[in-house]
Order: C-alpha cells, then structure tokens, then sequence
C-alpha cells in the first residue's frame, strides 16, 4: 500500500530560482495493483518516485509505504520496497551473486535465509549461468535480470519502477514487463512510471497523469476514456496535458 | 549506530578495492617505490656527481706569469689539477666549460711579492658548477700554501717565532651523535613522504568510493537499500582510511629498507667531509613506532576531507580536477618544515600538517617532547574530527549527492 499525501519538492536553480518539481501530488496505490504514473519528460515522475524509495526527502507533505512515513522512517519503508531504474545500475566489480548477497545483508537477512533466498531467485530467473561473472561482463539482458534479483531478494511488499524500460531492447523490456506483471500477481503494490503510452495500456490498472509537478487526472484506462470522450490514450494524454504544457513553457 | 551495516559495506568496498587496479597501484607499490626511487635515486645521483667531480682532474689555463716561472712551475707540478697551454679564448673556454679554470697572474708577481708590494692572483671559475668550485679549491688551497711558505720564511729571516702570525688554532667539530644529525635531514623527507603518502593513499579509493559511484550510476542503487546514510559513508570512510594507512605503513617499510640499504652500500662515504663519519640513516623501531601513530589521525583528516570534496564531483575525472591542487598546497607546509630553522613551538603545534612535519623531524633525532607530541596528536584528532563531521553531513545533503 502507497499514500502519497500533499507531496512537495521544490529545488533552488541558479537560472530558474525556485522549482516546483513536484506540486501538491496525493494518490493511493493498493496491492495488486499497478499504477502507471504516466508524463513527458520534467514532467516530476521521477522526483515523485525516488521521494516514495526516500532517496529525497518531500519539501513538504509526505507519504506512507505499508504503513510507515517516508519523512519519519526512511529506513523501514526502504526495507519495505524495490527500487529499480535504469539510473540504478550494479557495481561492476562485483560478480552477481555478490551483489544481490550485498543487498540481502544490507536488508538484514541472516547468512541461512539469504542462500536459501539467492538460489530460489536465481533458479527462478535463469541466472545460475552468469552467477560468479563479474557485473561488468555481464550484457544488458543479464543485467537487467540481476538489477531484479537485487530488488527482490528481501521480497518486499512494494515495488517502485522509474521508466524501467528506458533506452531497452525489445527482448530485454519484456523481461521487465513480465517481471511488473509477476510482482501483482504476488499481490504486491506496484507503481512505475514511464512516457509510453503502450505500456500503461498494456499494464496499468490505474493511470495518473502528471504535468508541471501536478496530477491532472487519475482513474482506470476506462474511466479516463469515458470521462474524456477519446478512445486513445495518447489523445486523452495530449488533451489533458497541453494546456498545462503551453503554459508552462510560456513562463 | 549499527555496526553490523557499517561493517557490511566495509567489507563490499574492501572487495571492490581489492580489485581495482588503479587502487591496488597507488596503495601497495607507490609507497613501496617512493623513497627508493625519491630517496636512493637522489642520493645516488648526487654522490656519483660529487665523487666524479672529485676524481676528475680538472683542466687549468694559466694567464701570465711568464716572469713568475716559480709559481707558475710550481702549479704545474701540483698532481691535483691539469695545466693546459695557454690561449686567447681562455674566457670562453671557462665558459663553454673546455676547462674548468683561469690562474691570472699580474706581471712581475714574482718580483712585487719579494718585495713586499704584493699583488692579487685571480681565479676566474664558473661559479656555481661543481667541478668548476672544485678546481678553483684546490689552486686557492695551494696559492695558501704558497703564500704561507713566503711567510714562514720571512719570519725566519728575521728570526721571529712562526707562531706569531697564528697565535691560536680555532677547529669546528660536530659532537651531535651520528644518527641525530642524519635524523633532522631524513625526518623532513620522512614527513613530507608520510603526508604525500597519506594523501595519496587515501585519493584513488576516495574518488572512486564517491564520485565513481556517481558516475557508475550505483549511488542511487545503495542509496534505494535500507542502510542509512550515516552508516554507508562511515562504511566508506573506514575503508579510504585502511587504504590511507596501508599506504602510510609500507612507506615506513620502504623507508627501513631503503635506507639499510643505502648504509651498505657505503654510497654515503662521499658525502661525508675527509676524516668524519658517515652519516648514519637507520631508523630505531621507537621512532618508526610513533611516526606511525601520528599517521593515523593524519590519515583519518586526509581520508575524511577527501571524501568530502569527491563527493562533490560527478565523475572521476571532475574529483581528479579538485584535488590535484590540494595536492600542491598539502606540500606547502611539508616543505616548510624541512626549512632550517623552522622549529617546534606552541603556536606552530596547532598549525595543521606542519606540526606533524616538525614533529616528525624531532622524532627522527631521537627527540620525544611529551607535552608536543600529545598536543599536536589532540589537535590533528580534532581536525580529522571536524573533517569526518563534514563528510557526513555532505552525505546527507540532496544538492550534493544529486548535483546535476
């Protein structure tokens, strides 16, 4: 379970002065659900998505994962959640079995469950080839399957996805894809955001719209379709969006 | 404070470092090779200058002195230099170095002399070149002789006693031990290498602890992981300071080595001045014992102070472009210490890295003055206190972490 309540980030920039990244964004995500956060670029996906993992901290309003609030204990909701993005890459020093090791020390496993915990996921990916290869040597599909072994070695209830697919091949977005679609299968709470419109449809059980650091529109993909007249979601995008868009690069 | 966290990225980083190759170099084999290559190259290169300068028999022109055939003979016989014929060029010659000296002797010098007007014989060398001042020693030294004998006989002529011109002998001689006079000269180098070292070792691992984990995209993956900020940076730090120390401890062992070496070698016999000893080099295991204890809180402020500014940059090569010129201004103070003169003194034992610097030159020469060495010890501690403060509060800080 995600509730973001009032989320605020605000950064200082030399040329612009004060940025409203993220304005006043709420919205709940419940188990067994995947929530698309759907917007261009700068449009504050990705500042929402990493102040929910507490890699920054809101300016103001907060959020609770499971329970436990992102400003008051970040650690917890860490421990609580995956992170994946295609900024989080792997340590390329590392063979892959140590790195998903890493993580599993890191989240407190004790040495028993974390084996048990490492072949399980291993087996179920197909990663016992490339287990002791080093990080580096691995190539983009093998990555990618150990950036998701990392995130789920503590099996956490809430996964959180920045644009996972971004700058993928076909064969090794699908992984990805598969791998959202697994993790609500397992009842688990599941929020990512991207710019392509064919994986919300493909995806998304509930869709937000997010334009300027605010959220224009939120519903099912039926919903947004009733609600807006158009059958495509692209147009139902374009249309919510552009008059904030133009208003926004007027300024 | 969970030391179980702080331990686990420890040990992550160790096997990381452990298998970079740019860390593993400046770690393990630039402190091993520093003082050979610093210290003994030096050191050989020098003596090998002076010790051919001393057995070259250095070319000399004589100008003038056809009616002074005793002086002029004279120098001819001495079996310390070589006397050439004489040409016009002799000027240039000392110049373009064709020879090494110029005797000008004025007319009738001879005659002037013995009767009592006296006269001045000029020595044109090039000044400042080594086997240039070397010959121009040895004609000075007989000249002296020369002219001593003239006196001698003089007094005996008229019967006065030879010590009258030289009523008393006046002789220097240094009664400091061996191993102290060596020690003021080798503890400066000691603790400009002990700073460069520490810096050093802890710079490769700091970078790439820091702004290579930006630029690998990792910050973010750790960043996403339970652990808290404090402990991930303090897990960091202990690792810069192992290497930092490492660093410092093979130095010191390269430092023993080299110098037992170098004592053996007799390659110090001519630096000596005739009829003294050696200097002597080696180090007792006391003095290495509380150099080393020095470098930790040396090694925790460099270490500390590194991650701090590295965190700054985004990539390896942007940390390189800062830190390069701390390099030149930590040298500043090593420097000065090695200056002679400059001494230990309240006010100086609180100045950072110089007092270290001095403090080491005392240690060498055998000198332990409590009262400094817990003085400079507390105050380093408070520094590298400070930095390690700074560098987890930058780790803390979004603009830092996330600067774009």
């Amino acid at each position: 379970m995600i509730e973001a309540l009032n989320l605020c980030k605000r950064f200082q920039d030399k040329k612009r002065g004060e940025v409203r990244a993220v304005d006043g964004v709420s919205f709940t995500c419940r188990p067994g659900e995947i929530y698309g956060l759907l917007g261009a670029n700068g449009a504050g996906k990705t500042t929402t998505l990493r102040m929910l993992a507490t890699i920054l901290e809101p300016t103001e309003g907060t959020a609770r994962l499971c329970g436990h609030d992102i400003v008051k204990h970040p650690e917890r909701v860490r421990a609580n959640c995956g992170f994946l993005s295609t900024a989080t890459a792997l340590y390329p020093r590392l063979t892959a079995q140590e790195m998903v090791e890493y993580f599993g020390e890191l989240n407190g496993l004790d040495s028993t469950t974390l084996k048990k915990r490492i072949d399980e996921i291993f087996e179920r990916l197909e990663m016992n080839d490339f287990r002791d290869r080093r990080c580096d040597q691995l190539s983009t599909g093998m990555k990618q399957k150990t950036s998701i072994a990392r995130t789920l070695v503590h099996d956490p209830p809430v996964m959180i996805f920045d644009e996972p697919t971004l700058g993928l091949d076909i064969m090794t977005a699908r992984t990805i894809i598969d791998f959202i679609r697994e993790c609500r299968d397992r009842k688990k709470t599941v929020i990512f955001s991207t710019h392509v419109m064919r994986e919300v449809e493909k995806l998304c059980d509930i869709v937000g719209i997010i334009q300027g650091g605010k959220l224009l529109a939120e519903g099912t993909l039926e919903q947004l379709r009733q609600r807006h007249g158009e059958n495509d979601l692209e147009e139902i995008f374009v249309k919510i969006v552009s008059p904030h868009y133009g208003a926004q690069e007027a300024i | 404070m969970s030391l179980r966290n702080i331990g686990i990225v420890y040990r992550k980083e160790l096997t990381e470092a452990l298998r970079d190759r740019r860390t593993l170099i400046t770690t393990f084999l630039v402190p091993l090779l520093v003082i050979p290559v610093m210290g003994t190259g030096f050191t050989a290169v020098m003596s090998a200058v002076i010790g051919s300068a001393k057995k070259e028999k250095p070319k000399v022109m004589i100008v003038g002195g056809t009616d002074s055939p005793g002086v002029v003979a004279a120098l001819q016989q001495d079996p310390k230099i070589h006397i050439i014929p004489t040409t016009d060029d002799w000027k240039h010659k000392v110049v373009e170095k064709e020879i090494r000296a110029a005797v000008e002797i004025p007319e009738g010098f001879e005659k002037n002399v013995s009767d009592g007007h006296g006269g001045t014989v000029k020595i044109d060398v090039y000044g400042g070149e080594i086997k240039s001042e070397f010959a121009a020693g040895n004609i000075e030294s007989y000249l002296k002789e020369y002219r001593d004998g003239i006196v001698a006989k003089r007094l005996e002529t008229n019967s006065l006693p030879a010590n009258l011109l030289r009523p008393f002998q006046v002789k220097r001689e240094s009664i400091a031990p061996p191993e102290k006079q060596a020690g003021a000269i080798l503890g400066g180098i000691i603790a400009y290498a002990l700073i460069l070292m520490c810096l050093n070792g802890a710079m490769s691992p700091a970078i790439d602890l820091t702004a290579g984990e930006k630029e690998r995209g990792t910050m973010e993956t750790i960043l996403s992981s339970p652990v808290s900020r404090t402990h991930l940076v303090l897990g960091k730090f202990l690792l810069v300071l192992t290497a930092s120390l490492i660093t410092a401890m093979l130095l010191m062992v390269s430092v023993e080595v080299s110098t037992a070496a170098l004592q053996r070698s007799h390659a110090l016999d001519q630096m000596a001045e005739e009829g003294e000893p050696a200097p002597q080099l080696t180090l007792g295991p006391a003095a290495i014992a509380s150099v080393m204890i020095m470098a930790v809180p040396l090694s925790v402020l460099f270490s500390a102070g590194l991650i701090t500014i590295a965190l700054f940059a985004k990539s390896h090569k942007e940390a390189q472009s800062y830190i390069a010129p701390l390099m030149f201004l930590v040298v500043i103070p090593a420097v000065a210490a090695m200056l002679p003169g400059v001494d230990l003194t309240p006010e100086l034992a609180i100045v950072p890295l110089l007092n270290v610097s001095l403090l080491c030159k005392e240690l060498m020469t055998g000198e332990y003055h409590w009262n400094y060495i817990a003085l400079i010890f507390a105050s380093t501690c408070i520094y590298a206190a400070g930095a390690l403060f700074l560098a987890v509060k930058m780790f803390q800080r979004e603009s830092v972490l996330f600067r774009s």
